[in-house]
Formats: C-alpha cells, sequence, structure tokens
C-alpha cells in the first residue's frame, strides 16, 4: 500500500525543536526526525517511550560479573591451583582480592558490548544495510521531519511552514 | 535573603553543648595513670587478648617510645595501653574536627572546579557553595590548634614529634629533615592560609559581581579559581601526608593524597545536595530544579566508585605483595577495626551504587538525603580507620568521647554554614551564566 508523507526540512536544531514541540501541540504524529546529530530532548518533545537499554546494561553487566567469577574459579581454583606470592590458590574467598580486577573489567566489557549489539539489533542496523534516511542532507546540515498525510496536505504544510521549514515536500511513501 | 531560623540556631547551640559535656567527660575519664589504664581494660573483660598478636608491630614502635623495649612485655605493654587510653579523648577530637574541616574543604575544591570550568549549571547553588565554604576558618583553626597542641606533646597523636621516639628510631631519623615539628607547623599555616585566602578572595569577588556592570570581576573570579586548583592539587596531597599518615610514620602509600581527595569531595558534594534540599523545602532557592539535584547526586554516585577504586587500589597492591612494612597497615586494621574497615566499603560503595544507580532515584529528594546520611556517616568511618588504629589501637571505641566530638563538630558546622548563607542573597544575580542555570534541564 502506498501513503503519502510529507517530508519537512529544518536547518537548525533549535527551531527543529521548537518545531516538533508546535507539530506535537496541533496533534499530529511525527513518524520520525532525522538528524546529522543526535538532538538532546528530542526524543522527550516527539513523545517517544523512554529507552530501556539503561536495565538490559544492568542485566549484563550481572552477567558479566557472573562469569568472570566462574572463569577465575574454574581457572586459578579448581583446574590449576598455584601458589602465588605465598597465597595458595585453593579458596576463591581468601583470594578474592586479586580477581577483582578481572570481575570489574569482565563486568565493564558484557555491559558495552552487549548493549551495543542489543542496541543495533533494536534500531534493525547490520552491516551493508541500505541506509534508511530519506535525502542524504541529514547526515550532513539538515534535519528533516517526516509526518503521514491523511487528507491534511494543506493543513500540515502551513503549519510547517510557520514552524520555520526550509523546505517541504511530499513524497510517496511504500509501507514495509 | 535567607534568615537563619531560630529554631535551627538553637538545634546547633544543643549540638555544640552537648558535645562539649561528650568531650569533657572524655577528657575527665581518661586514665591519668598507668594502674587506672589496668583497671578500665580489666573492667572491660578479656576480649582483646588475640588481637595483641596483631598490634605487636605497631607496638613495637611506641614501646621503643618510652625506652624500654628490653623490659618485660607485661610492663611495657600496660604503659603502651595506657597511652593508647590518654591518646582516645584526643583522637577523637581530632578525627571529627578533620572530618567537618574536609566537608568545607572538599566544597571548596568543588567550587574552585566550577569557577575554572566556567560550567553553566552549577551558579544558581554558588552561594550555597561559599556558604558551606566559610567554615574552612573556624575549622581550619581548631584542626591548627590541635596539631600546635601536638607539637606541644599535649598529646601523643603523632608519634614522630617524641624526640625520645626518633632517638631510638633509625627510619624516624631519615625522615626527620622533612618529619620535624617546626616545617610542620609551617607547613600546616601555608596550606590553611592559601585555602582560606582563596575562599575569602573568591567569595568578595563573587559578591562585588554581584553589584558591578562588567563581568571583570567573574573572569578575575575564573583566573585565580584556576590558579588555587594547581596550589590545591599539591598542598591537599602534602596535607594528607602531615596531618592523616604521618600518625603511622613508619607506613607509606603513594596515593594517600587521592584517596583522602576522593574522601573529601564526595562528602562535600554530599552536603552540598543536602543543604540545597534543606533551603529547597524551606522554600528558598526557587530556581533550583530537579536537574541540578539530580547532577549533585550523579556526582555522589560517581566519586562515591572513585573512592572506592582508590580505596581498593592501595588495599590490592599491598596485599598482594604481602611486605612486613607495608602491611602492618591492613593486619591491625582488619585484626582490630574488622567491622568498621568493611562496613565503610559497605556504606561509602555498595549503599551509594545500589540506591543511587537508577536515574530517577536521583531526583527523588529524600533518597538522596537518605543515602547521603549513610555516606557521610561511612566517610567518618573511614577517617576513623585512618587515625584510630595507630593512636589508640585495640582500644577504640565509638562511645561518649567520639560522638559527643561529632556533636560539637556538627553543631558548629551548622552554625557557621547557616550564619554565612544567611548574610548574602541565596542567588547571585549578576553571574553571565546564571540564566543557563535557570533553565538547566536534563
Amino acid at each position: 500500500m502506498a501513503s503519502k508523507a510529507i517530508h519537512a526540512y529544518y536547518d537548525d536544531d533549535d527551531v527543529l525543536m521548537l518545531a516538533v514541540k508546535k507539530v506535537k501541540a496541533a496533534k499530529h504524529h511525527i513518524e520520525e526526525v532525522y538528524c546529522p546529530f543526535p538532538v538532546h530532548g528530542l526524543d522527550k518533545a516527539m513523545g517517544l517511550a523512554p529507552t530501556r537499554i539503561a536495565i538490559t546494561s544492568f542485566l549484563y553487566g550481572c552477567v558479566g560479573l557472573t562469569v568472570a567469577t566462574l572463569m577465575m574459579n574454574y581457572i586459578m581454583i579448581e583446574d590449576w591451583p598455584q601458589d602465588i606470592g605465598g597465597k595458595p590458590s585453593f579458596s576463591y574467598l581468601e583470594n578474592m582480592p586479586a580477581f577483582v580486577p578481572i570481575m570489574f573489567e569482565l563486568t565493564v566489557f558484557f555491559a558495552a558490548h552487549l548493549m551495543v549489539i542489543t542496541f543495533y539489533l533494536r534500531s534493525r542496523l547490520w552491516p551493508f544495510k541500505d541506509a534508511e534516511n530519506p535525502d542524504p542532507r541529514t547526515t550532513d546540515d539538515h534535519f528533516l521531519m517526516e509526518i503521514d498525510i491523511h487528507d491534511n496536505e494543506k493543513e500540515l504544510r502551513d503549519l510547517l511552514l510557520d514552524t520555520g521549514a526550509v523546505e517541504i515536500n511530499i513524497v510517496e511513501k511504500n509501507s514495509h | 535573603m535567607y534568615t537563619f531560623s531560630n529554631k535551627l540556631k538553637i538545634g546547633s547551640f544543643v549540638l555544640m553543648a552537648l558535645g562539649i559535656l561528650g568531650i569533657a567527660i572524655g577528657f575527665i575519664s581518661a586514665p591519668s595513670t598507668v594502674e587506672e589504664a589496668k583497671a578500665i581494660v580489666a573492667s572491660h573483660g578479656d576480649g582483646h587478648g588475640d588481637a595483641h598478636g596483631a598490634a605487636d608491630a605497631h607496638a613495637a614502635v611506641a614501646a621503643d617510645a618510652h625506652g624500654e623495649a628490653a623490659e618485660a612485655h607485661d610492663a611495657s605493654h600496660d604503659e603502651h595501653v595506657f597511652h593508647q587510653l590518654r591518646n582516645k579523648p584526643w583522637a577523637a577530637l581530632y578525627v571529627a574536627a578533620f572530618f567537618f574541616f574536609m566537608i568545607a574543604l572538599g566544597v571548596l575544591a568543588f567550587y574552585a572546579i566550577q569557577r575554572a570550568a566556567q560550567a553553566g549549571w552549577s551558579p544558581l547553588l554558588f552561594r550555597v557553595m561559599e556558604g558551606i565554604t566559610a567554615y574552612l576558618v573556624p575549622g581550619g583553626i581548631i584542626v591548627f590548634v590541635i596539631l600546635v597542641l601536638s607539637v606541644l606533646h599535649m598529646n601523643h597523636l603523632f608519634v614522630w614529634m617524641d624526640p625520645e621516639v626518633v632517638a631510638h628510631d633509625h627510619l624516624l631519623q631519615g625522615k626527620s629533615g622533612y618529619l620535624n615539628p617546626t616545617f610542620f607547623l609551617i607547613r600546616a599555616a601555608i596550606f590553611l592560609g592559601g585555602w582560606i585566602f582563596y575562599r575569602e578572595y573568591s567569595r568578595k569577588l563573587s559578591l562585588r559581581q554581584d553589584e558591578s556592570d562588567d563581568n571583570s570581576n567573574f573572569k578575575l573570579n575564573f583566573r585565580w579559581s584556576a590558579a588555587f586548583l594547581v596550589f590545591y592539587l599539591v598542598s591537599e596531597s602534602i596535607m594528607s601526608w602531615d596531618w592523616i599518615m604521618s600518625v603511622d610514620p613508619h607506613w607509606f602509600s603513594t596515593l594517600f593524597g587521592w584517596y583522602v581527595f576522593a574522601s573529601m569531595f564526595v562528602s562535600g558534594i554530599t552536603v552540598i545536595a543536602m543543604i540545597t534540599i534543606y533551603l529547597k523545602s524551606k522554600g528558598y532557592l526557587p530556581d533550583v530544579n530537579d536537574s541540578h539535584i539530580h547532577d549533585l547526586a550523579k556526582f555522589m554516585f560517581g566519586i562515591s566508585i572513585f573512592w572506592t577504586y582508590l580505596w581498593f587500589s592501595q588495599f590490592m597492591l599491598i596485599w598482594y605483595s604481602n611486605i612486613p612494612e607495608e602491611v602492618t597497615y591492613y593486619v591491625t586494621r582488619i585484626a582490630d577495626y574488622r567491622l568498621p574497615f568493611f562496613g565503610m566499603v559497605a556504606m561509602n560503595f555498595l549503599f551509594p551504587v545500589l540506591l543511587l544507580m537508577n536515574s530517577d532515584y536521583k531526583r527523588l529528594n529524600w533518597f538522596v538525603v537518605l543515602t547521603g546520611i549513610v555516606i557521610l556517616a561511612g566517610h567518618y568511618m573511614d577517617i576513623f580507620n585512618m587515625i584510630m588504629p595507630s593512636t589508640v589501637g585495640d582500644q577504640w571505641f565509638i562511645g561518649i568521647p567520639e560522638i559527643g566530638s561529632i556533636l560539637f563538630f556538627a553543631g558548629a558546622f551548622i552554625f557557621w554554614v547557616f550564619r554565612a548563607l544567611s548574610s548574602a542573597p541565596l542567588q547571585p544575580k549578576r553571574n553571565p551564566f546564571i540564566e543557563e542555570s535557570r533553565h538547566f534541564h536534563y
């Protein structure tokens, strides 16, 4: 099914923020905003649900801590105990301070890497993927706001021009 | 303008009065003869028996002190315990005096960083910070007086100040070029003078900026703050060796300055957050919003982790290498101070990490205050663990002299800080960043 969408271009992030607030105030649904860089507070202004990536980060950190503990216990205590500096490795707890750096590093490692991977999966990004942004200028110096048209082209066009859009295009859009 | 409420003023006087009472009881009940000391220890039961083996390494230093190392262990031990009990009220006083002084000093460093970084979010909080740093003057003078009394042999907090000890101690003779009473007091005077000078001068420029019609005072303040940070970094480090590390004159740690800095920084930021929340709850500081509290709580969270990082770095290297002259420091603490030593890690690390991890909790005032109280108690324990093991050994206890000292200095701190807060408008008028701070939004 093909539908029409309106693309409004802005050349300043402050103007864009105000425009988003005005469009939201006029009760229109903003499909997407394409930006050359992250605009602080844009997600809240667009009314997007808050991200849950922090929760996954905490869980991944817990996984990393567990992996480090089990790994060091197997390597240093069970499989091949050694006497290092007069501290024979027969008890994990007694040798714990020596393992803290590893526990810390793996916590950070797991949290960071799995969080990035989660972010890619959630945003449907992978290597060699074709870009989704409709105009290459949104990777340079323009911001683009996309709103679906439901027989209100004139009204939307007036509203967007009023918010300081520098260019407005109507595009045919193929739904995924 | 903030007016110092009568309730709070009376409260601070009550705290000071109770504190003086507690301190006096501590000094009066300290033993004046070896026999009295033996009676006190006996009345506590023999619970300390097994701890002495660990304290021996240190006891050797003190035993030398009285030139009776060759005598039977028992006699020198009784003498040693007597000196520890004599030290106890002094050490309690010193720990509390330093703790509240270090809060003001930590806030001064935070304030200078905000000035030097030309931070846009914090100018609304500058008057709160300036109010807290006002305590630097009385707090610094009290600490200095205690140090002077130590030099005058009123107490034995610093064992290297005793010429008898140095005469029998080769290591201390080697350090005497640096660790001698005259140079020690000169350094203390220079550091306190520098800190107090910057505080007073920066406060003057800050107030003058409100009345002026250009930004020259602001710019001058920026330059002085940047210069002060250089001075502070060096002086704070040396101060921590002098005033804290030297109570254990054989032992040293090269990251000690940072470690003490982390403690004072997090305590200072916590107090800024608590006083800001208090003033806001009374209807002052109307432009301070959730985001300011959120940022302070982020600092509390982050610096708590930084403190733990340094605590652990110092501990792990010494634990791992296990060199006798280094490891005694931790052996005494783990043998005689197990609960305060590990309890403080829970209070200063686990508690803030778990409570302040969630972004939303950093905006809940009661949550920040609750965590703040635990952090402050934890960092008092930190200073306690630094001073007590070498001054009172296993005779430590958090009793009347310790709590009395905390109450007294808490009262003095509250009185001085809120008096300074009421002496100038709580919101700077002409700080060039005040609009940004007012609209600060995360």
